[in-house]
Formats: C-alpha cells, structure tokens, sequence
C-alpha cells in the first residue's frame, strides 16, 4: 500500500486527456435518462397538474374528466400512494400536497399514453382552490418573523471588544438573487417494474442512493426492491441533489399501479417553476476595521430565502457562515443566519452551497469599503489574508495560507496587474463615456460535506480473466468529469493503460449506500474508494507475481499493462497472463473499495470544529468595460490561477475552472429571478420561467481573454494522488467580475465613495450605479467632456 | 394524402399520418435519433440544432443550422436532414467533433450535438475566408451564440472552432454542397388535429387564406413554435408561405429595395452584404444564427410583437409593406400598420408580400439594443435612428422605437423638435429628454418602465456622441 498522494511513475493520472464520453457526445450518441424511452414499448408519459396559486388549501379535487381523455390512462393523487406521502427527507415536502405552497406547485399527476393525452388529461382535473395569504419576497418574511429549521451563530472572539474604539466602523446592507441550475437536461426519470419484480427506476440524479430511498418510503418498499441507476446527467450543479427524488417516486408509482413504464421529463418551464434554486439572500452587517485596513470585528445577520420548505437550506446556511470569512482574518466575528420560509420553489443545493453567498457578503463589504478607508480595493483583499498559524472563526486551521498569499502574487505578475491598472486609468481619464474597470479576488473554499456522515464512499473493481478491467463506484457523472478522473485513477492504481478501464453507469444494487456527487468531493472520496479496491486486488496479485518473478511482493511493480521486479521492467510479465495465472491459482480479482475522510468533526449547534479536510484556493482577475448611456458591459480580459492540488486531469480540470467562472459570473450579472410580488392574480408566479426571460451567459458573454492557469507543484497530501477538488471553488472567481463592475461605475464620479452595487449587476443595474456616481459630479459626465 | 418523405442523414424517411403540430425534434427522438436534444423547446438554447439542405442560389445547396423544436415536421415534406449522428460516429467522427472532443468542447454533452451541427454549418460556409471575423481560419463564432452550454464556459469550443480547416475535396458533407437543394413540396395533410397546406405559388396561398381567413400563417414557424411548444397553441388551418417564390424576392429599383416577406434574416443580411448600413448594424443583434437562418422579415412584423426587432431599424427607414389578397396588392406605410397590442392593419386575406424600403437611404443611423444578453436575447428596449443633415442642421430624422408602448412606434416628438434645428449637443439633449417621455414603457421581468425611458434618452445621446461630429453649444 502506497500513502494516498503518492504518484507511481508512469501512472494515468495527471494526462490532460478528454471526457471519457467525449466521442459519444459529439456524435449524438451519448445516452441521457429521457433518451432511453424510445428503446421500451407501451410507454406512459406523465403531465404535471399545478397550482395557479402562491397558497392554497384544495378543498375539492375530481379527476373524473381527465379520465374522459382519449388516452389518459390514469392520474396520480395522495389517495394511490402506498407508503409515505413525502418526496423528501425530512417529512415536510408532501407528494401530493393538501395545501398548496407555491405557484406551480404540483397537486396531482396524469399518465397518458402520450405527452399530448397527459397534458391534455391534466387540464381536465378539476381542482378547487381556497387561496390562502402568503410571503413572497424575503423582506416580507423577515417582517412577518416567518422562518423556519434552526438559527444558528458563528462566533468567535469577544464581538464588542472589536468595535470599541476601531478607527473605521461602516454599516451597511446587501440583498442579491438566487440562481437557476438551467442544467441544459431538465429532470427527468424512467422507471418499469423489471423481469424480477424489482422497481427499476433511471434517474437523472445526484444521488441515487436516496432517490432509491425515497422512491421505497413512497411505495412502502424496502430498498432492496428499489434499484436507480444513472448513466449520465445534462448538467447538475447541485440541482439534482435532491430534486429528482419526487419525479423518480412519481414515475415509479406509476409504473407499479400500472404495470407500465413511466417516463416523466419536466419541460423547461416546469423545472424552472417546480424545483428549486441557489438560495437569495439578505445581510444586515457591520464591520470594524483598524487604522490600516485590517478587519477587526464582523457582525452580520444572514437571512437566506429558503422558499417553502426545508430541503437543504440548514446546510447551506451553515457553509455560508463558513465561508464568510473568505480568505480574510477576522479576529471578533457574530454572525447569525437563519432560514425564511416564502411561498417559493424550495432553494436547494447549487455549486458553492452557500459559500458563494456568505463570500458574497465579505466581499460586497471590501468592495464597499476600500474607497473609504482610502484604501485600493486589492491592497484592502491581500492585507487581511490568513496568515500561517492562525484559524477560522468556526477553529479550523487555515492550513497553506501561505499557498494563497503565492498564488495571488503569482496571478499579479502573470496577469499583468499593476501595469493594467495604470491602463485603465488612463483609460477612464480620456474616455467620459466609457470606463473599465479592474478587480482581483481570492477563494478560500472548505472541501468536505459539513454533514460528516457523508465523507464516506464506496466502490467495486473486477478484474476479468482477460485482464480487463470494470469499475463502479458511488459518484455520478455530470459532466464533471468525474468519471474520467475514476477511470484514470482504476487504471494508475492496477498500473494498466486507461483503455483497459471500462466504467459501468452508477446503480445502486453496485454500490449501496453512497453519498450525494456534490461538495464538489466526488473524486476525493469516490477516487479513494476506487483506489482502495485496485490495491486489495493488486496486492493480491503481487502476491503470485512475486513466485513467478522470484521477488518478495513489496517489490513487484505495476506499470502500463506490465508487471516487474523493481527497477527491471526488462524482465516484465504480461499484466493479462498474470491475471489468467492468478484466476487458476485460485485468486479473488475483484474487491469492493472503501474511503472515509479522516480527520472531520463538526458541531453544528455550536458551530465549531474542523468540518473540512483542506482549503481549495484560487484567485481571478477580471477587466470589463461599461457603456455609460446603457449599463452594458463587456469582459475584456480574465486571468485566473486555481490550485487544484497536483491536478488529476488537467483538461478536465480547466474545464471546471472556466465553467464555474462563467456561471459563477452569470450568477452576479445575467441572471436574475423574478417573482410576481404583486398582489394580483399571478402573485407567486416566477416571471423569469423560460430560456427566453432568464438568461445565463452565451458565446457573446464570454472574456475576450481567458487565460486559465492551475498552480504548479501543488501536491496535497491526504488526498488520492495529491490532487484536490474543483467543482465548486471556481465558481466564486466570478465574484471579481462584480467588483470590475462596481469599480466601473464608480469611474464615473469622484474617487473614495462608497459605490453600491445591486446583484444581479445587470446592464440596468450598472446603469443605476453608474447613473448615482455621475449625479455625484453635480451633473451628467457628458455635459463637463 | 396524408403521407410524404423526407431525407434524414442520407437515407430517405416516410412519415405516415404525420399531425400539423408535431415537430422535427419530437420526431427525430421517437425515431431513435436522441442526440437531438429539447433543451428550452422555444429557440433559445439550440440543442435541437439540425443541418438543412438549402439552394444556395447557384444551382447548389447551402447546409443551414435551424433549431428542430421550432419547425413543424409537415413543412419538411421532400426536405433534407442531417443531424449530430449524420456528421460522424464515435469510429469515425468528423473534424468538427474531432476538434470539440479532444479540446475539451463536452463536458456534461448535452448541448454537444446542437453545437456540432452549428459549428459544422458554419464549417462548410461557402462565404469563410481564412482571417475574416478576427479568426485564422474566417470561423464566424456568432455562428454559434444560439447555442448555450451551461458546463464549459465556451473558450474550448471556440478554440475547437478557430482550429478548424477547409473541408476536403472528397468530404461526403462537402460534396453534398455541389449538388442541387430540394425545392419546397407543396403538400396538403388533413386531420382531425387540423390542415396543414403548402401551396406551391401565392396565388394558391391567398386563395386559401381568403378560404381560411383565421389560418395561420407559417414562415420560418420561430413565433409559431414557441406557441405550440409552449403555450400549446394548435392551429385549424396551417398554411406554409416561406418557400414561396413571390415572397423571396429582393430587388433594387431607384428609388427603392423590395425584400420578399419570406425571406430569411441571414438570405437578406448576405444579399444587402452591408448596402443598408443600419440594418447591417441591426442583423447580428437580431436573436442568434439559428434563429435568422429560419425567422423571416415579414414574420417579424405580422407578429406585431411590441418588441420585435425589426420595426424600429425599418420605421427608421421610413419602410413601407406590400399586402397582398386575392383582391389585389396595396402599399401601406409601416408607420401605420401597428393598430394596437398585436393588432395590425391586415385584412382578412391578406398577407405581407414584401418590404419596400425608400432610396436614397440616410446617411447617419445607429441602431440600439437593450438587453441583459448582448446576442440571443430579447429588447427591453429597442431604438432605430436615421438622420440626414443639411450642413448643420437636420433636414430630416427618423427614429423608431421597440419596446416602449403596445406596438412599435416612431419618436414622433423628437424627430419634431429636432427637425430643422442645428445638430448641438444643447438641442440633441434637450431632445433627448423629450425622447425620454415618448411611449408609456411598463415594468416587467425584463427591465423597469424607468430604464426603458432612461434608455430612449441616453439613445439619442449615444447617437450623437458616437456617430456623428460633436458640435457644442
């Protein structure tokens, strides 16, 4: 056995190579879970029936006239389920509800032998409605005190001590938006009673051990009878965590009360209206900073808008206290957050989990501050960094501060930093119409689920006679990546070529028990798991190479397909015969691989513990330029350095670095949620519901320069191969395209005030900014050039 | 008859009891080609994206990337399809899937195959000249803004994009080029789900739409597929114009161009190749590639959206329509065709046959957009400007306004008070807030009724600033 961050010589792992599904994306011949319909006869096709209203009782419900429709087979409601009526793990998200708790919210479902015979069967329920008041915008929760799960603090230090007698105290307050998934594969699940009675259910999910859980507690079912398998998703970030559960319990009920497959695939729109989003939040806060710009003291309420029902916003709350720190020290923190319940989708996990939202908070308030304290915003970033030795507000250990402090000046001097910041003053100072802005932000981001329980993984490798070589384990595939990493690391770790390596779809009759591909920790844990496994096996078959090599086990090799003593690859076996010899001696070629994570503990009600195993760190520079009579903007130029420990796939990982920028980006400009507030008919009804009124980021968003670097020997020990996680610290980086903004917009008055900033920071956003700065000059920019 | 064939990646398809409103998406997948994807089901996100054979106007064909979810599978009838699968297989894939999958082009995948065909489009451009659109190899990469991929961040498929080459002599896709495009079959389906109707000239059209006077309308199908996607609309009565010849034309006479309603955005943006500055201005800003490649000039104005595009740059140019019924054709002045929130001067009958824009055109015009997307998205505010100075002073303005009232309409208070005064930053501002009042903007998703108006105003501004000699005072 080798330490787990050690790298054999001539191992897979670290080849930039492509997504392993690569050739079978490109040619269409990539399979998702609604492409898998067509292959089974006598399909069912299922239409949601969902509430015109914000909140309601339903008093009456006749699905009599829906049965009328040519070929409407049957509808779903409360009265056919079996087991639980519930589709989440806290028993507070009913199926099938009684009481309507958001516009869109689904109270029944029709099977049809086509989409048009369901949906036309669903407008045929007839429901009665008793509309009930209800909440809609954060502001009216916190007022009428609606908040639901528990509160909780983050505190450190002796928070009155902090402010007294600090040179500079500012107040301030800062809401900003949730964000769509917009996974391009909206949910979708297809589900049969197989040959064997067992409930075989596909599901585009994140985590099929509780989609299967769920889907049992639905039918009343253990879930050994229950198997899910997901081949593949269109995108997750963190939107098929949880959601997918429903959907899966729907289309397998269906299909038990039928004896039918049941495909169910929600259109955009009912995705959008019925499944939740990133969290909107709202922050009262007040900081303390001392004579020379390092923080002293924070205090800050967090409220985040969990919509109607709990689903994972505990969580959520908590990574966002612990991240709103960032990559700063601050000696005194009180930071309080709680959950407001609103008649809205239920918010859920999305890429960062709420650390891009408590970093939001930190970096909103530097960005706000810097000009007071006279203070360049970057100066104001570098000089509250972590430094070695000291720890978290929550007591965890910042460990490789120091890393971050490297890489920032390492991104300064790659990016051109301070010769650009020149240039853009000198650009503003010639240009009154058009100003640019420059920013530079940091990440520090925790890598581990808070909920400790769930650092485990498992996985299962069989090596075949002919030497070839099938693996499974818990993770899903997304896109991430994770799969290509999984096959890179079956493949160093048995010491064969990558294309021995076949990776079978993630099932649950494979590997049970597994935990969410989310955290951004699928291939720390599922790569440990996988690599466990390969070296039962190899240590197995070291042992009857070592008789054929005539050399003690410890010092027979694994290197591309061939199998030698140490430091004589000349006198190699074939890595196949081995295992053809080894099957006749009688040898067992497969294992099932385990991994924890060693060294976590968390309280949650104090808030105080070492939740991560390790900090993810990154750094972006962003250069936009805005129109001053429009707002509109364009990102000239990003630079970003991430560390990624010693990478596992460097393709793959830029890939992640570039994508989570974007959409981290999209996040704080595009993309913007709207409800109807109003107390009209519509009230509750999410306007931005389709592609066409919500927008994320398209080729024309897209930096004119990105250049994408991943930092250089950065080997973490403790982690498979010494690489580190990506998924989710790459989405903060977007937070430095906000804050080019805000230094925009302010170019356009005087220097050293304060420049607020809405987020979303759309074009109308930044014009109103902009606009603020320019009244602030007395009158129009244009008017004085 | 209630059957026709179409040719789906070489191999000809019968469909038998095809429905009016089923579409090419939904029938590609139940036939076993998923790599089409729904992932919007309204144009926007270009999943769906297919290759058509198009004429390209000498004698060949033109391969074209259209969105599947929005053409209506009957308006196909004797068509050519190619999807992601007719590009290349995972054995054997072509360079375009060469290049996106080993540059790391894919990740989750699901918007792959649409980015293929787009990309592969734009590959076999005849037009493409190494150096032009800032790329080596002429790739034009707003061939691709109708796409949208959620996972990378899009700089690989760029670099997957710019490393393309020319297609091979003996590239299948290629040669395919050489030979002639299918022409539009006329078809007639009928149902119980409704008629669907493609005559084969416009005599035959407006006899049955005089039939048929609540009929609809199908040209590039870019409204009417999101109605029926969306909103579940079904039409009694469908009747297909856009291949008809009369409504393709495009034609210069001295005083005026005549563009055929039924021609598409990207047929028109390449045969005025720029002679009509303000709309060249306006083409790339219209929607995205997909869309223009289907979305027709005559559409987008018998939609009498209040936030079409193209009615502000043509109210600019003072355009006027062609209707035309079995009675006759009449001229009416586009100014005076909006009567209200999608209510136009369109009798029963009629139909747009063409755009007359005057000539000479306006030698000063600007067009501007708001939007939260810079491409593919919709007006907030839409704003169409031409001007002609006489010396100093305006002889004459025009400008056009999308997104400010229920119909398009013109800036009808400024081009007033400017007309005839010196062109000065004090008359341009005072104009400017004048501007700023015309319309009643309301308040909705996509930008509050105060930046819309603020957006009338900084308009004309940036108008002045940028497009013409400052002049103070």
């Amino acid at each position: 056995m080798t330490s787990l961050h050690e790298r054999p010589h001539n191992g897979a792992v670290g080849d930039a190579v492509p997504h392993e599904s690569a050739s079978a994306h490109v040619t269409g011949h990539a399979l998702y879970t609604d492409d898998l319909g067509v292959r089974l006869s006598n399909l069912l096709h299922a239409w949601p029936v969902q509430a015109p209203h914000a909140r309601a009782s339903v008093t009456r419900m006749d699905v009599s006239q829906a049965l009328n429709v040519s070929g409407v087979v049957r509808v779903l409601t409360a009265a056919d389920v079996p087991g639980a009526n519930d589709a989440g793990v806290k028993g507070d998200e009913a199926l099938f509800p009684t009481e309507v708790m958001f516009h869109g919210h689904v109270v029944a479902w029709v099977l049809g032998d086509s989409i048009d015979a369901a949906r036309l069967g669903a407008l045929a329920v007839e429901v009665e409605y008793e509309p009930l008041p209800s909440l809609i915008s954060i502001h009216d929760a916190i007022a009428a005190e609606s908040f639901q799960g528990a509160q909780s603090t983050l505190r450190r230090g002796d928070i009155h001590l902090g402010f007294e007698g600090a040179a500079h105290t500012f107040e301030g307050e800062f809401e900003f938006g949730g964000q769509e998934h917009f996974y391009l594969e909206t949910n979708a699940a297809l589900a049969y009673v197989d040959e064997a009675g067992q409930i075989f259910i596909q599901s585009s999910t994140q985590h099929p051990s509780e989609t299967q859980e769920i889907t049992a507690h639905v039918l009343g079912l253990e879930a050994s009878q229950v198997t899910v398998q997901c081949l593949r998703m269109g995108g997750g970030f963190g939107g098929k965590e949880m959601q997918p559960h429903g959907f899966a319990a729907i289309a397998a009920l269906g299909s038990v009360l039928t004896g039918r497959p049941v495909r169910l695939r929600l259109n955009r729109t009912q995705d959008m209206t019925m499944t939740g989003k990133r969290h909107p939040f709202h922050a009262r806060w007040k900081v303390a900073f001392d004579e020379g710009g390092k923080l002293r003291a924070l205090s800050a309420t967090l409220t985040s808008d969990g919509g109607w029902s709990l689903d994972l916003s505990e969580p959520v709350m908590a990574r966002a206290l612990c991240h709103i720190d960032n990559a700063y020290y601050i000696p005194h923190v009180e930071v309080h957050g709680r959950i407001a319940k609103t008649n809205k989708t239920s918010q859920t996990a999305f890429r960062g989990f709420g650390g891009p939202q408590g970093m939001l908070v930190i970096e909103d308030i530097l960005g706000r501050c810097a000009p007071l304290l006279g203070i360049e915003a970057h100066e104001l970033r570098r000089l509250n960094f972590y430094q070695p030795g000291e720890a978290t507000p929550y007591g965890q250990p910042v460990r490789h501060a120091e890393r971050l402090e490297d890489l920032w000046a390492q991104l300064m001097v790659s990016g051109d930093f301070e010769a650009r910041h020149q240039a853009v003053r000198a650009f503003n100072d010639s240009h009154p119409h058009t100003k640019r802005g420059l920013a530079i932000t940091p990440v520090k981001f925790g890598i581990s689920f808070n909920f400790t329980a769930y650092n485990q993984a498992g996985a299962l490798v069989h090596v075949y006679k002919d030497g070839s070589v099938l693996i499974n384990h818990g993770g899903t595939e997304m896109g991430q990546g994770l799969h290509t990493k999984m096959i890179q690391v079956a493949a160093t770790a048995l010491g064969v070529p990558v294309n021995w390596v076949r990776l079978a779809p993630t099932r649950t009759d494979k590997v049970p028990n597994t935990s969410a591909t989310a955290a951004s920790s699928g291939a720390d844990l599922n790569g440990g798991a996988i690599k466990n496994a390969c070296e039962q096996i190899k240590e197995r078959l070291s042992d009857v190479a070592a008789g054929a090599l005539g050399v003690h086990p410890n010092d027979v090799r694994f290197e591309q397909g061939l199998v030698f003593p140490l430091g004589h690859p000349d006198k190699g076996i074939d890595f196949k015969t081995l295992v053809h010899d080894a099957y006749h001696l009688r040898t067992q070629l497969w294992a099932a691989g385990f991994y924890r994570t060693p060294g976590l503990h968390w309280d949650r009600v104090a808030m105080h513990g070492e939740p991560f195993k390790y900090f993810s760190y990154g750094a972006a520079i962003t250069e936009v330029e805005v129109d001053g009579f429009s707002g509109l903007y364009r990102m000239r130029r990003v630079d970003i350095l991430q560390d990624v420990g010693d990478s596992l796939s460097p393709l793959v990982d830029i890939g992640q670095v570039e994508g989570g920028y974007v959409q981290g980006a999209g996040w704080l400009t595009l993309e913007e949620l709207r409800w109807d507030e109003s107390d009209g008919p519509n009230r509750g009804r999410l306007s931005t519901q389709a592609a066409s009124t919500y927008k994320l980021p398209s080729f024309s968003e897209m930096p004119e320069v990105f250049n994408v670097a991943l930092m250089e020997r950065a080997t973490e020990d403790g982690v498979v191969y010494g690489s580190k996680a990506v998924g989710e610290p790459p989405l903060m980086l977007g937070i430095s395209a906000r804050e080019a903004l805000r230094q925009a917009a302010a170019a356009f008055g005087p220097a050293g005030r304060e420049q607020f900033l809405s987020s979303p920071a759309t074009p109308e956003a930044v014009f109103w900014a902009l606009e603020e700065a320019r009244q602030v000059q007395g009158e129009p920019v244009a008017a004085d050039d | 008859m209630d059957s026709f064939t179409l040719t789906v990646n070489g191999q000809p398809r019968e469909v038998q009891g095809a429905r009016p409103h089923t579409t090419l998406l939904n029938w590609l997948r139940d036939g076993g080609l998923t790599g089409c994807k729904e992932g919007c089901a309204e144009g926007e996100c270009g999943a769906c994206a297919v290759l058509v054979s198009r004429p390209d106007g000498r004698g060949g064909t033109r391969l074209e990337s259209v969105n599947a979810c929005l053409v209506m599978l009957p308006a196909m009838n004797g068509q050519e399809v190619i999807t992601a699968e007719g590009i290349g297989s995972p054995g054997h894939l072509h360079p375009v899937q060469h290049e996106m999958a080993v540059r790391g082009g894919s990740q989750c995948g699901y918007c792959t195959p649409g980015f293929v065909v787009s990309m592969a489009a734009e590959y076999y451009r005849p037009e493409r000249k190494d150096g032009e659109h800032h790329a080596p190899n002429g790739f034009d990469i707003h061939a691709l803004s109708g796409n949208l991929c959620r996972c990378t961040g899009y700089r690989p498929i760029q670099d997957a994009a710019h490393a393309l080459g020319t297609p091979p002599a003996d590239d299948t896709l290629g040669t395919l080029r050489t030979r002639p495009a299918p022409a539009p079959q006329p078809l007639h389906l009928s149902g119980p789900d409704g008629d669907f109707h493609r005559p084969a000239d416009l005599p035959g059209a407006l006899e049955l739409l005089a039939e048929h006077p609540d009929a609809t309308l199908l040209a590039g199908g870019t409204d009417w597929g999101v109605e029926v996607n969306i909103r579940h609309a079904r039409a009694g009565v469908t009747i297909a114009v856009d291949g008809l010849a009369e409504l393709r034309e495009l034609e210069w006479h001295d005083d005026h161009v005549r563009i055929g309603a039924g021609l598409n955005l990207t047929e028109i943006e390449r045969r005025l190749d720029g002679r009509i500055p303000l709309m060249a201005e306006w083409f790339p800003q219209f929607a995205s590639r997909l869309i223009r490649n289907s979305a027709t000039l005559g559409g987008n104005i018998g939609t009498a959206s209040p936030i079409g595009d193209s009615p502000p740059t043509l109210l600019a140019l003072d355009a006027s329509l062609i209707l035309a019924s079995r009675q006759g054709e009449r001229e009416v002045p586009l100014f005076e065709f909006f009567e209200g929130y999608r209510q136009t001067k369109l009798q029963d009958g009629e139909l747009i046959r063409a755009v007359k824009i005057p000539l000479p055109l306006a030698p000063i015009t600007g067009f501007y957009k708001y939007a939260k997307r810079r491409f593919d998205d919709i007006s907030s505010v839409a704003v169409g400007i031409a001007m002609q100075l006489d010396g100093n002073n305006v002889s004459r303005i025009r400008i056009g306004l999308g997104g400010v009232a229920a119909t398009p309409l013109r800036a009808l208070k400024t081009e007033e008070a400017l007309t005839g005064q010196p062109w000065t930053e004090r008359n341009v501002r005072e104009a400017a807030a004048l501007m700023g009042q015309e319309g009643t903007p309301l308040s909705d998703h996509r930008a509050s009724a105060k930046y819309r108006a603020a957006m009338l105003e900084q308009a004309l501004l940036k108008f002045f600033f940028e497009k013409t000699e400052v002049v103070r005072g």
